[in-house]
Parts: structure tokens; C-alpha cells; sequence
């Protein structure tokens, strides 16, 4: 059967139809539909992991209690990921074991643009990396058997343009493959340093092996054109925009899917082959380096930038020096449409609290919460990683404490407080690696707070379970972590925690200020689900806010909160009844009272 | 051959570029959707480009359609769109450099004022499709929001225009109904079969 399906969708398939037992991911774009369409399989047992660590432990426990199993993640989930794939390249795979790193050039979604095929280097594990769906399928499905033929964890490397492009794909048929009886072997899986001495002396012995299978696999190929001239190298996405870009140049091509490690002498045969070689590849010159450590002379980044994807057009200009042909011009400048928090939003009448605050500093974190740094509403000092706003809020306080204690030796009299420090985190996030951050400043008696923003889901990522909604992937329900007893778990005092609702300002507000004036560490817990939670749209339906005309004065302090369903509009402010859904923020900003809510909750 | 393979052999001659864009939340994924599938369905061999995550939360958005006897690479470049279909005024000025010399520019003529505007940092440009067509002949502009309005839901807006812009194509007799009966959802299949209706007698 034909069907034209997204890379994630493919990956999904190949691995169910490779017999694939157990799947666990931690969500993040690009390659979070991989794990939602796993769970449609019933033959697979999948998790939403608490991040992207345990996913892989989780799947690489699995594989040494023989089944097949694989591992999603976005790129920089390889990073909080990497302790167990590094060690996992040394126990090796008894039932296959599968990691799937989802790149971002472009940065479309992501806060970096690490290209993740040196982790294949550096951890010695085999590399795949598909060019569109039709790979994805099938590369998934060896990639099981690689990694039990050769006992390594096989990394599995795709891009944002491989994961949400849809392309046609021949469907094949569910292989069977039992769990393999389980064998203990200390030896090989309790890593000791003896132990994994003894692993790393194989580990080169697989290494050359694996070379010599990129050398003869069927994912490295040459396509020769009649013309021996001009020899293009590329993978991935690469291959097919390089196809594109010298559609009508007569160029051979060498083609790799097999990419760690990568075939020496069959980049060899080619390079006899043909007079010039250019390497086509995004961000990092990855292939480049390895064939001019061949001794082979090529051109990749000369000519070809390092930032940002390639695209067909790109290719043509930096190697066939073709002028790129833009289109017309209208002679209108656009507004900047940058993405929004949305109408409703749980998040803010929190940010909208802060903007109001003075003397603050604001360590964010990454979710929807992050756009809270966008204009009008402009708070937020840094955002680094997942869970790095807890930790960072620490470091910042240790180091306006030292500023201080400076200050109040030199000029006793000029002494100004230092401002007070808000970490600021989503519920998904807080599990993910915010937990440990918290026991930190607890411990560490930091005087910075925290404010987590608890909309009940993982927003950003497109509305995934985590640990405090309750329900697993599958939509079972299950035991909800109480976010509340886990700070008090974590050493918080039980008066230093506040449970607000994040649409009261005026309880959010209350509650920053008595944060400010704590000496110890305090917790702010903002409920409020996700305005785009189906069931929540459904009960607020009917809602919204009608601004009185007579009343309002067209101050447009309403307009400071940064809501989309507002406009300005002959000097009054008008709400679009059908974006509003009457969370009430712009009436408890209006002075005069201009705006209220009509309709009732579909209960 | 049989009907149907000299059929798809006809069709797999076909060849295009469209780009799709709008605004987060305007369905054009929906759209895309329906188009590749019904070329699929033809027997074009198709790519289709989409963004998630992050541009979605009322940003602008694009999805490419590529189809042909083969396609490569799932991206159209500036100036390589046969058909440009813009789900708002703006975004169309905004996506404008992607269209090829000679390319159609099917245009919403719909506003949504983008934040910046609303909060008065920046200026909705004036008489946007007038620009538009000063500088792209071959333009089809018309407010399909108020159409699917009128049939019942704004939201069906985005089948509005792909019923222009398959009848444009000259695509309308790929059998168009039974893909929309397998993609949209069933409540809403009737709408939406009068939506793309409605889209195509604009033209
Ligand atoms: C290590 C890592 N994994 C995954 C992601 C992708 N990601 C970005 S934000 C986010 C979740 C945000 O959820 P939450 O903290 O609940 O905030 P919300 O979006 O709901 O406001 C994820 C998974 C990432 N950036 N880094």
C-alpha cells in the first residue's frame, strides 16, 4: 500500500514493523509526533519519559533484557541523554536499541543548531541517517538489526525538513520478533572500570567492522553519470537538495545513509572516478572533514554556509555560481508576525505581574512561558536549557550577594539591595529538570524564588502528558505528581509555597511581593490549564469580554498585556468575541471598569 | 494500458510548485494535506514542507507542495513558487519574493493584525492587494473568510481557497470529495465540501 506520510509518521511504522517492543521519548520538535504515532500500535509499550535521560535508559534497559526498543529525542535531548548513549555504546544491544536524534538547522524550534552526527563519533556508535519517508521506513528497520548484528546502540539521525516533510511511502508488514531469552552478563554490563576497559578494546575491534559494512552496505551507493566530471557527496536531506540544485548537470553522486563510520574506501573509489568533489551538507562540515582526512581534496564549506539550511537555490549559487532569482517585490513593509502567546493564555497575567515589578530579574525557561520575553509585555533576563532557570536563579543570587558584600565594604552608605531573583518554569519542564535544581536551592538556601507555571500540559511541544496531568500516552489514567507535596518533598517550607490561579493578578501580585520579602526560598504554583486544552476550549465557548464603549477611556493600559484578541480602534479598544475566551485579565488591568465578561461555562 | 495507468501516466507529467502561507492557526496544514494527497492519489509523486512548534502560536507560517514525475528536495526556494496562496493580505507582500516571474498569487483578502500592530509598535500596511497587484499580473484576490462565514464557519476559509486554487491548477477532476471525506473530519465534511465548492467558482 502506498501513503504519503511525515518522516516522524515513517520512523513510527518502520520500527512497529521491525518488531519494535518498547518505545519511551520526552517530547521536543522535531520529533515528537515519532512517539505519538507509536502509541497508536498497541504491540508496542510506549512512554512520555520524564525527560529524555530516563527515555533512554528506559529503552536501554529494555534492550538488555532482550527487545527491541528505541529512544526519540530532539537534538538537544541527545545532550541530557548522552551519560547512558555513551555507556550504552559499550554494553551494547541485546534486543536492537534504536536513538533517534531529531537535528534542527534552521533552528526552527530550537535554542541551538548543534548538528548531533559528531555524537555518533564520539560515543563509536553506527550512524543511519534517511533522506525522506520512503528511508525512514526502511533505514528504521534495519537499523534494529544493525545494532544487533554489530552489539551497539544505532543512532538514527533525521532533520527537521526529513521529520515534517511528508513524501510517498510503500508500506510493508509487522515482522514478529520475540524478546530474546534473558541472559545475565555481568561482564559485559556492569560497568566497572575494569569491565569497561575491557569493553573499549572491542569497542575498536567493532569499529573497524562496522567500517568495513559502510564500505559494502546498500545505504552507501555511487550513482555515475555519463560524465565522470563534477562528483557530489552528500547525505540526508542534503542528497535530495543537491539532487534538485544540479538537476541539469550531468553529476555523479555518492550517496550516504551509513554515516558513522563513514565508508573510506568507497569515498575513495569515487574520488578516482571523478575530477572534482563537492561535499553538500548543512551546519557542520561533518563528511568534509573525514574525506580530507582521506587525503582527498574537496569543497563544502568554502562555498556553502555553516549557518542556517540549505535549500536548492543556495546550492546553485554557491557551486554553479547561478545568480538566485528572487521574486517581486509589492513595495509594502509587513509587520514582524513573530509567534504569540495565545488568547487566553495561562501565562500572561503572570508575565503582566512581572512586567509591573521593579527591582526584579527574571531566569526563564523554555516552553510556550518563553514568548513571555517578547514585546509588550519584555520580562525575562535569560533562558538557557530545560530546567536551567531553577538552577541559574541560584548562581545569579550567589553573585549579587558577592556584589553586595563588596558594596557594603567600600560605601557602607550608597548600599542598594540587590534585585530579587524569580526562576521561572513550566510543569513539564519542572519535571524534567527542574526537581533537582529545586533540592539545590533548598539545600544551598538560596533566596531566589520560584514561579511554576502550571498549565496542566506540555504546551509548546503540542499538548503531551507529563507528570502532573495525570494520564499516561496511551490516555489511561494514572497517579498525579502533586506539585505542591513534591516542593515540600524537596525541603521548601510549606508557608514558602502559594497556590494562586494565574488568571487572579491580583492574588499573582500578592504573592510576588510576599516572594520578594522572603528570606528563604519561595514557590509560586500558577494553575491554570492551557487555554488550547480541547476540554477547556469546549467548557469556555461560550465566554468572553465585551468592552463598554461609554466606560472605556482609550487608555490602552488593557493593551500592555499583550493579547491578541484586542485592538485599538477609534481611540476605544475593541475584543474579537471570537479569539476571547473571557479569561479576564484585560478587565482586571481596565481602571474604569470598562470590560466584563458575558456567557456562562459549558460545565 | 489500462484507463487508469494512462491516467496517471498523463498526470505524472504535471509538475508544480505551490507554496501555502498564512497565519498559525488558519489551517493551512489542513490544506496541504488535502492537496498532497489528492495528487498522491493521481499518481504525482509528491513532497510536502511543513513548520511546527514554535511558529505556530499566531506566527507566520508556510507549507510547500511540491509534486511531479520525481521531486528531491520538499522545499520551494525564492523564486520558484508557480502559485503562491496567501491566507492573509500581509503575509502574501511578506512571501511575495517567493513567487516566480510569470506565477499566480491567489490572496485572501483577509486582515489579521499581527501583535505589533495591535499594540501600535508597528503600521498595518494600506491597500495591500492594490500593491499586490501593481507588481503580479496574474492575481486572484477575494475574502474567502467572509465566504466560509457565510456557509457556516470562518474556519473553513482554508478549503475555500484550495477549491480556488485546485480549479486554477486545472486539477478539479481528480476526484476531490472522497479526499476531503478521508482527511477532514466527518462533522464537518458536508461544510467543507461546499467550501471548496465555493472556492472554485471564484475562478
Ligand atoms: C532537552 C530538551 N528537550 C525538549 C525540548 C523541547 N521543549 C521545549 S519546551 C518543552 C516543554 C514545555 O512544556 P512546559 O514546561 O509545560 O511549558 P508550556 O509550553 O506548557 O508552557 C519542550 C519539551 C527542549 N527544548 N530541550
Amino acid at each position: 500500500m502506498r501513503q504519503i506520510m511525515t518522516g516522524n509518521e515513517a520512523i513510527a511504522r518502520g520500527a512497529w514493523e521491525a518488531g519494535c517492543r518498547v518505545a519511551a521519548a520526552y517530547p521536543g520538535t522535531p520529533s515528537s509526533e515519532i512517539l505519538e504515532n507509536i502509541a497508536g500500535y498497541d504491540e508496542i509499550d510506549s512512554e512520555w519519559s520524564t525527560n529524555e535521560k530516563v527515555a533512554l535508559e528506559v529503552a536501554s534497559g529494555a534492550s538488555i533484557a532482550g527487545a527491541r526498543s528505541l529512544a526519540a529525542m530532539k537534538h538537544v535531548g541527545l545532550n541530557v541523554a548522552a551519560d547512558p548513549f555513551f555507556t550504552m555504546s559499550y554494553i551494547g544491544a541485546s534486543g536492537g536499541l534504536v536513538v533517534v536524534t531529531a537535528d534542527d538547522p534552521g533552528l526552527f524550534s530550537s535554542q541551538n543548531e548543534q548538528d548531533n552526527r559528531w555524537y555518533a563519533l564520539h560515543a563509536k556508535t553506527p550512524m543511519l541517517e534517511p533522506s525522506d519517508s520512503q528511508e525512514c521506513l526502511d533505514f528504521i528497520k534495519d537499523a534494529f538489526d544493525i545494532s544487533e548484528r554489530f552489539d551497539a546502540p544505532v543512532l538514527f539521525r533525521v532533520t527537521t525538513r526529513i521529520c515534517h516533510s511528508k513524501s510517498v511511502v510503500e508500506l510493508g508488514v509487522r515482522e514478529d520478533v520475540p524478546v530474546k531469552p534473558y541472559e545475565r552478563d555481568p561482564a559485559k554490563r556492569v560497568m566497572t572500570p575494569a569491565a569497561a576497559k575491557a569493553r573499549r578494546y572491542i569497542l575498536e575491534e567493532r569499529e573497524k567492522k562496522l567500517r568495513e559494512f559502510s564500505n559494502e552496505c546498500s545505504y552507501n551507493k555511487i550513482e555515475w553519470a555519463a560524465s565522470r566530471k563534477v562528483g557530489v557527496i552528500a547525505s540526508g536531506i542534503g542528497y535530495q537538495h543537491a539532487r534538485e540544485a544540479f538537476e541539469t548537470e550531468d553529476f555523479s553522486y555518492l550517496k550516504l545513509g551509513f554515516t558513522y563510520p563513514l565508508p573510506d574506501e568507497l569515498i575513495r573509489r569515487f574520488a578516482e572516478g571523478v575530477e572534482k568533489i563537492y561535499v553538500v551538507e548543512e551546519n557542520e562540515p561533518y563528511i568534509e572533514t573525514f574525506v580530507k582526512s582521506l587525503g582527498i581534496a574537496c569543497e563544502g564549506r568554502s562555498l556553502l554556509p555553516a549557518v542556517d539550511e540549505l535549500n536548492a537555490g543556495i546550492i546553485q549559487s554557491a557551486v554553479l555560481g547561478r545568480e538566485a532569482k528572487s521574486g517581486p517585490s509589492a513595495g509594502v513593509l509587513p509587520p514582524p508576525r513573530p509567534p504569540v502567546l495565545c488568547p487566553g493564555c495561562s501565562h500572561r497575567g503572570v508575565f503582566y505581574t512581572l512586567s509591573k515589578e521593579k527591582d526584579i530579574v527574571v531566569s526563564s525557561d523554555i516552553g510556550c512561558y518563553t514568548l513571555g520575553v517578547a514585546p509588550p509585555l519584555s520580562v525575562t533576563d535569560s533562558v538557557i536549557c530545560m530546567g536551567a532557570s531553577v538552577s541559574a536563579g541560584i548562581g545569579y543570587f550567589k553573585a549579587f550577594s558577592s556584589a553586595q558584600k563588596d558594596a557594603r565594604e567600600e560605601k557602607p552608605e550608597k548600599q542598594k539591595k540587590p534585585p530579587k531573583i524569580f526562576s521561572v518554569i513550566g510543569d513539564s519542564t519542572f519535571f524534567h529538570s527542574g526537581v533537582t535544581g529545586l533540592i539545590d536551592a533548598v539545600i544551598n538556601k538560596s533566596e531566589s524564588a520560584l514561579l511554576i507555571l502550571d498549565n496542566r500540559t506540555t504546551a509548546m511541544t503540542g499538548h503531551q502528558e507529563n507528570p502532573g496531568t495525570g494520564f499516561t500516552i496511551k490516555g489511561d489514567a494514572t497517579v498525579r505528581i502533586n506539585l505542591r507535596d513534591l516542593c515540600a518533598a524537596c525541603g521548601v517550607r510549606p508557608e514558602n509555597v502559594r497556590t494562586v490561579d494565574s488568571y487572579d493578578i491580583s492574588a499573582v501580585t500578592q504573592a510576588v511581593r510576599d516572594a520578594k520579602a522572603s528570606r528563604e526560598f519561595f514557590v509560586i504554583i500558577a494553575e491554570q490549564p492551557c487555554a488550547l486544552i480541547k476540554d477547556v476550549v469546549r467548557r469556555r465557548a461560550g465566554l468572553r469580554c465585551e468592552v463598554d464603549r461609554d466606560k472605556c477611556i482609550g487608555c490602552k493600559a488593557c493593551v500592555k498585556a499583550g493579547c491578541p484578541a484586542l485592538s485599538p480602534n477609534d481611540g476605544k479598544v475593541e475584543i474579537d468575541s471570537a479569539m476571547c475566551n473571557g479569561c479576564m485579565i484585560c478587565a482586571e488591568i481596565c481602571p474604569t471598569g470598562a470590560i466584563s465578561r458575558v456567557g456562562e461555562f459549558d460545565e | 494500458m489500462s484507463n487508469d495507468k494512462l491516467e496517471r501516466a498523463g498526470k505524472a507529467q504535471k509538475r508544480g510548485n505551490i507554496l501555502l502561507v498564512g497565519v498559525g492557526g488558519q489551517g493551512t496544514i489542513l490544506a496541504s494535506k488535502v492537496l498532497s494527497e489528492g495528487l498522491m492519489r493521481a499518481g504525482c509523486d509528491v513532497k510536502m514542507s511543513e513548520i511546527h512548534g514554535m511558529s505556530q502560536r499566531g506566527g507566520s507560517v508556510s507549507t510547500h507542495v511540491k509534486f511531479g514525475p520525481v521531486v528531491y528536495s520538499p522545499i520551494i526556494d525564492e523564486g520558484r513558487a508557480d502559485i503562491l496562496v496567501s491566507f492573509e493580505k500581509v503575509e502574501a507582500a511578506r512571501w511575495l519574493t517567493y513567487l516566480r516571474p510569470g506565477g499566480m498569487l491567489v490572496v485572501n483578502d483577509y486582515e489579521i493584525r499581527p501583535l505589533s500592530v495591535l499594540t501600535g509598535a508597528a503600521q498595518y500596511p494600506e491597500d495591500v492587494i492594490g500593491k499586490l497587484k501593481d507588481v503580479v499580473p496574474n492575481l486572484l484576490a477575494f475574502d474567502a473568510g467572509a465566504i466560509a462565514a457565510r456557509l457556516g464557519s470562518v474556519k473553513a476559509q482554508n478549503i475555500v481557497l484550495l477549491g480556488a486554487l485546485v480549479k486554477c491548477m486545472g486539477l478539479d477532476d481528480i476526484d476531490w470529495r472522497t479526499v476531503l471525506k478521508d482527511i477532514v473530519p466527518s462533522k464537518t465534511y458536508e461544510l467543507n465540501v461546499r467550501a471548496f465548492e465555493a472556492g472554485a467558482e471564484k475562478i
